[in-house]
């Protein structure tokens, strides 16, 4: 009988070709998937590899995503991602182009599922943990190192429990948890996987799910992850690529060790804000100053501009008007996202309001599209992180909140607690 | 190996947008390695020379994935990175890419002063204040990727080995 294990070192174990692993050890794993976009990916391992002479190890685990150069805005762009379109076709990879933001795409199509050992060369890469799978980001190199041997090392991590109890209330979403978590165990958790567990996980949909572990990368841990569940088997179906495993492999053992449980009350918390420049500056809105006027309110990224995330800021919008002086631009995460959200009547609420509608991509939350701010001014966003100049200028200041807090702000004009509008 | 060189400080969590900011992340290296850590010291890309070592507080390197957060500093010549603690990517990017990067929790240092780092028996010296204080070895398993001199050497023998070149 093995040894009592976590899911996190399940994973490691059936890709290292373990029986068990042990936290601290370095092992090297096998990849069942590899994603890279037009920044990290081609642009910057085409060379690397001609330079080796090396094939990629299997096209069949490759995909890659333009998201953060769409549509070209400049001509450096656009060479970027032809560049990008030309190596997908020559290889044969898989290639989603323009479609929507990497983390979000692999999602909406299935590609990462239980038990799966993935790298991303992206810093949220965690995200794909939302799907009970392990996924790490890396840098162009180490993408260029897997590329060639479908191999990369770990040193295992300890894994520690998130148990968020009881059911989030109204106008509180993932991201509150997630900024709560930055404030509250800093953004230096190396060594540390976070796995996500307890009622208002269970409670929440795949999308709320990815933001727990998409921004597992503020807390500087190795990764996050969330136990697969009948939710999790329904969103593999709908996408098209159905698990076909077995699901009950790839939970933690009752008894597995875990270095720490951080128990986070779901129905006590209030919406949470992150002044600028860090999501460690995070804080309830009750706990901030009053009438913090903004210039900008942007909800999108793969953090902040879902289906779900589209839906919580109409609810908020709904027969209101963005503030005078204020601009609202919304980039959804995805083109099917957009879709749906026309569909579905949310689409007509956000434009009714005022909102300007963006292209699906990284834009402004990487610095890179429409929407970059101007010195002394101020922004509130549903992004992951708002370090100094990262949405345009190092003057600039961005605040991070929720989509109903950035779409309370701007119907406020000003720094808003989206309860009082949604009661 | 020895390094020493006259060290630049920077405090907690130097992030990679303040390394390597986004607004000028799709122009070529040079042009963007000249804003490097600009949104906290303006003149550090201009005054930095070959062979100066950086040396970061908690959180080194936190944020995006992207290398060019190491290659902006390699370009502008800092020999090393020297830092209270690292955020795993930076820490993974600057190995693949040759950069030295010692983990040092207890490091002390002013902006100027003369520092030796000792990578291989885990030790840097403040010449300048003449202190010494222990820095976390590199994993014994990464040692053949440093001594290669990153992941691309590294890579070039193993195919080598593997053609029986």
């Amino acid at each position: 009988m093995a040894a009592p294990a976590t899911l996190a070192e399940k994973i490691l174990a059936r890709a290292s070709g373990s029986a068990s692993v042990r936290p601290g050890q370095i092992v090297t794993c096998a990849v069942d998937l590899l994603m890279m976009h037009d920044s990290g990916g081609p642009r910057r391992v085409a060379a690397r590899l001609q330079q080796l002479g090396a094939k990629v190890w299997d096209p069949d685990k490759i995909v890659v995503v333009s998201d953060h150069f769409v549509p070209a805005t400049d001509l450096d762009g656009a060479e970027i991602l032809a560049l990008t379109r030309r190596w997908a076709r020559e290889q044969g990879v898989r290639h989603y182009d323009g479609i929507g933001i990497c983390h979000v795409v692999l999602q909406e199509h299935g590609h990462v599922q239980p038990g799966m050992f993935c790298v991303g060369g992206d810093s949220h890469s965690p995200s794909g943990g939302a799907m009970g799978a392990w996924m790490v980001g890396v840098g162009a190199t180490e993408v260029t190192g897997v590329l060639v041997t479908g191999e990369i090392w770990i040193k295992v991590p300890q894994s520690a429990r998130i148990e968020c109890t009881g059911a989030l209330g109204a106008g509180v979403s993932a991201k509150d948890i997630m900024l709560h978590l930055c404030a509250r165990l800093g953004m230096n958790n190396d060594a540390l996987v976070f796995e996500y567990a307890g009622a208002a996980v269970r409670a929440m949909s795949m999308a709320e799910r990815l933001v727990l572990c998409n921004m597992s990368a503020e807390l500087g841990c190795e990764t996050g992850i969330v136990e697969p569940d009948a939710l999790t088997l329904q969103a593999l179906a709908a996408a098209g690529r159905p698990f076909d495993g077995q699901l009950s492999r790839w939970r933690s053992d009752a008894d597995a060790a875990f270095a720490a449980t951080h128990v986070v009350d779901a129905a006590a918390l209030v919406p949470q804000v992150a002044a600028p420049h860090s999501p460690a500056n995070s804080a309830g809105i009750d706990q901030i100053e009053r009438d913090i006027r903004i210039d900008q309110a942007y909800i999108g990224a793969c953090t902040g501009a879902k289906l779900s995330d589209l839906q919580m800021a109409a609810s908020v919008l709904k027969g209101r008007k963005v503030a005078a002086g204020t601009r609202l631009l919304i980039a959804p995460a995805s083109t099917a996202m957009t879709a749906m959200a026309a569909a579905d009547g949310t689409l007509e609420i956000l434009t009714a309001a005022g909102a300007i509608l963006l292209p699906s991509g990284c834009g402004a939350c990487a610095g890179m599209g429409a929407g970059m701010l101007a010195a002394g001014e101020i922004c509130i966003a549903s992004t992951a992180r708002n370090f100094k100049g990262r949405m345009g200028s190092a003057q600039a200041a961005v605040w991070l909140g929720s989509p109903y807090t950035v779409a309370a702000s701007a119907v406020r004009g000003a720094i808003s607690d989206p309860r009082e509008l949604l009661a | 190996m020895i390094l020493r060189g006259r060290c630049w400080v920077f405090g907690d969590q130097i992030d990679t947008d303040v390394l390597a900011p986004g607004p000028y992340m799709r122009k070529p290296l040079p042009e963007l390695a000249q804003h490097c850590l600009e949104a906290v010291d303006p003149q550090f890309a201009k005054q930095v020379r070959q062979g100066d070592i950086v040396i970061g507080g908690i959180g080194f390197g936190i944020g995006s994935s992207r290398e060019q957060a190491v290659q902006a500093l390699a370009l502008l010549g800092v020999a090393a990175v020297v830092a209270r603690s690292f955020a795993r990517i930076f820490f993974r990017n600057a190995i693949n890419l040759g950069l030295p990067a010692l983990a040092c929790p207890q490091i002390r240092a002013t902006t100027g002063d003369e520092v030796e780092l000792r990578p291989i028996e885990g030790l840097v010296i403040n010449h300048s204040q003449r202190t010494r204080f222990d820095c976390d070895p590199i994993p014994a398993q990464l040692l053949a990727v440093v001594a290669a001199g990153g992941l691309m050497p590294w890579l070039e023998l193993r195919l080598q080995a593997q053609r029986g070149g």
